[in-house]
């Protein structure tokens, strides 16, 4: 209190002192916490420059029939979506995108679980194992999609065929890369090989989280091993199974580096997916209206599917 | 959990042991590989290799031109990563503190992001690029960097400032401090864990991305080595050792780094993913 309010009456100082001095707690500088909206400014400009603007225009382009070169001319209306149900190529793509979809994710978070599982136990060599088991996630696809080439390549003697011929498992031996029927699945195993690890970390945060006493609570009532795991560290996982599914499912969905440097789509179009078929019209056909319209669909049932995946793990992780 | 080193523990920790064995296959073919010679991968493609030879790598070394391409891919990282903690930390502090319906708003669009797949974009952004004279610079690649791994890098900054107490800005701004000075001197020192996962996760991407570079920089004497060792090795196609070698020396720098760095990286990737 200073002196300009010593003249009010003491009883009633703030109203008295309203008209001209602020009272004393009105002096009080009433701070916003609130940061100033503008501190985001750059990033929002980035995110709708690179990411927002162009997707709404490739939504544009997927209507048209721009060569990718010079002025948009020609309006097509839905035709680039009428010609993709009539293009073997493209449906063979969407094909091979929901079948290594389905299989990677199923067996990179089965693996996953099984390998955090293990190294969350009372293992000497877990330390080493999460390094090993998680090392190739930080090595770029284009070098790891190399050394699985010369790894599956058709000689009986060098590579895979050449282990399963020590082994004396030469039925299992392939053509791994060349075989039409063989080869979506060779790639699956690369990309399995490489995530599989990435999805054990997030498993084992999971697991790391799970408070001891859960445990120690259900053992004094008697239930089995088998009974903790399906009862507590099942539901517990939720949170973890939700990002894993999630992760791994956007990443199959959008599948290119690997099939480019492997198979580059082939052999024939054996090995084709939605990303490599997007890529190849606009950047190798100049079809960039068409690869926009495939473009589209991707996005579509990209979108469909992660907010699905959401909705029902969100429901999963509240019960 | 077991609390004691049992039999089964025992057998878990073998069959552990065996997976990693059948797992590290492909280091061990690529290894030996980078150490034969032409005549002795056709002879003896699963063996160790006879000799100790190193004249793979330096020819690789000089066929390959790794080291401008390290160049480029240290540039490249490092001011896309850069960026990327600037302005997602300030962009995940408004959007954690401001309890606008425009802020909500904006977070949800920055979420779908993270999921929306870039393939889209990616035409128009294309054309712009050439347009603007992008294409074929360092500056264009960083920029599409900032922009596709802003939305992730904003979610966990967003995420991880929503968890803190709001008194710390708060008792910095009493102290007479504006915005700018709270942030950079009180609150950014805070948010060193996510900061640490932050960084991880877009220098594990942004370096070893493969499209992006292959698609704005091909053939500019500006690629990355992910573009590099995929041109290299197109080139060199039969000749297995100088291909492995070069591959070898490629992958090394990020190795390394995760070997020195692998309780955080591990421990980054999974508190940053963990929501």
């Amino acid at each position: 209190m200073t002196s300009s309010s010593t003249l009010e009456s003491a009883a009633a100082p703030e109203v008295a002192a309203a008209p001209r001095v602020p009272s004393p707690r009105r002096r009080r500088p009433r701070i916003h916490t609130s940061p100033p909206w503008w501190f985001a400014l750059p990033a929002f400009l980035m995110f709708a420059a690179i990411v927002a603007v162009p997707t709404f225009t490739g939504l544009g382009v997927a209507f048209t029939d721009w060569s990718g070169l010079g002025e948009i001319e020609h309006i097509v209306w839905f035709q680039n979506f009428i010609d993709v149900f009539s293009d073997k190529q493209a449906l063979g793509s969407i094909r091979n995108t929901l079948l290594l979809t389905v299989v990677i994710v199923i067996v990179q978070n089965v693996i996953g679980l099984l390998l955090a599982l293990g190294v969350h136990s009372r293992v000497k060599s877990r330390f080493a194992l999460r390094t090993i088991f998680f090392a190739p996630m930080v090595v770029s696809a284009v070098m790891i999609s190399f050394v699985w080439k010369y790894i599956y390549n058709p000689r009986p003697d060098a590579g895979i065929n050449g282990v399963l011929g020590a082994l004396g498992l030469d039925w299992l031996q392939q053509d791994w890369l060349g075989d039409p029927e063989m080869a979506l699945w060779s790639i699956a195993i690369i990309v399995i090989w490489q995530a599989a690890g990435y999805s054990m970390v997030i498993f084992l945060a999971g697991l790391t989280g799970i408070p001891e006493e859960l445990y120690e609570a259900a053992m004094v009532d008697g239930a089995t091993p088998m009974q903790r795991f399906r009862h507590i560290t099942i539901p517990q996982l939720a949170p973890a199974m939700t990002i894993n599914v999630l992760l791994s499912l956007t990443g199959a969905l959008t599948l290119f580096t690997q099939v480019l440097t492997t198979t580059g789509g082939g052999p024939g179009y054996a090995t084709e997916t939605l990303s490599t078929i997007i890529y190849k019209e606009a950047f190798i056909y100049g079809n960039f209206g068409y690869s926009a319209a495939i473009a589209v669909l991707l996005t579509i049932g990209v979108s469909i599917v992660a907010f699905t995946q959401l909705r029902i793990m969100r429901r999963r992780e509240v019960d | 959990m077991t609390k004691r080193y049992t039999f089964r523990t025992l057998l878990l920790e073998i069959g552990l042991i065996a997976a990693a064995v059948a797992f590290l296959f492909p280091v061990y073919a690529l290894l030996t590989m980078g150490f034969k010679d032409a005549a002795e991968i056709v002879t003896n493609p699963l063996g160790l290799p006879s000799t100790l030879n190193f004249d793979n790598f330096g020819r690789a070394i000089e066929s390959a031109r790794l080291i401008p391409a390290t160049v480029n891919s240290l540039i490249i990282t490092v001011a896309s990563v850069g960026g990327l903690v600037l302005f997602g930390s300030l962009a995940g502090y408004v959007l954690a503190r401001r309890a606008t319906r425009m802020s909500y708003w904006a977070y949800m669009a920055m979420v779908a992001g993270i999921i929306l797949p870039f393939q889209l974009a990616m035409i128009p952004l294309y054309r712009a690029m050439v347009v603007l004279e992008l294409t074929g610079t360092h500056l264009g690649v960083i920029l599409f960097y900032w922009g596709v791994h802003m939305p992730l890098t904003v979610f966990l900054y967003t995420g991880f400032v929503r968890a803190l107490p709001d008194d710390y800005v708060g008792a910095a701004l009493i102290d007479g401090a504006n915005h700018w000075q709270a942030f950079w001197r009180v609150l950014f020192p805070l948010l060193r864990p996510v900061t640490g996962t932050v960084i991880i996760l877009n220098v594990v991407s942004v370096w070893n991305d493969f499209f992006t570079p292959l698609l704005y920089l091909g053939n500019s004497g500006f690629e990355t080595i992910p573009v590099r060792v995929y041109s290299f090795v197109n080139e060199y196609t039969s000749d297995y050792g100088l291909v492995a070698a070069g591959i070898i020396l490629a992958s090394l720098p990020v190795l390394v780094l995760f070997l020195l760095l692998q309780r955080y990286v591990i421990h980054g990737f999974a508190s940053g993913l963990k929501g």
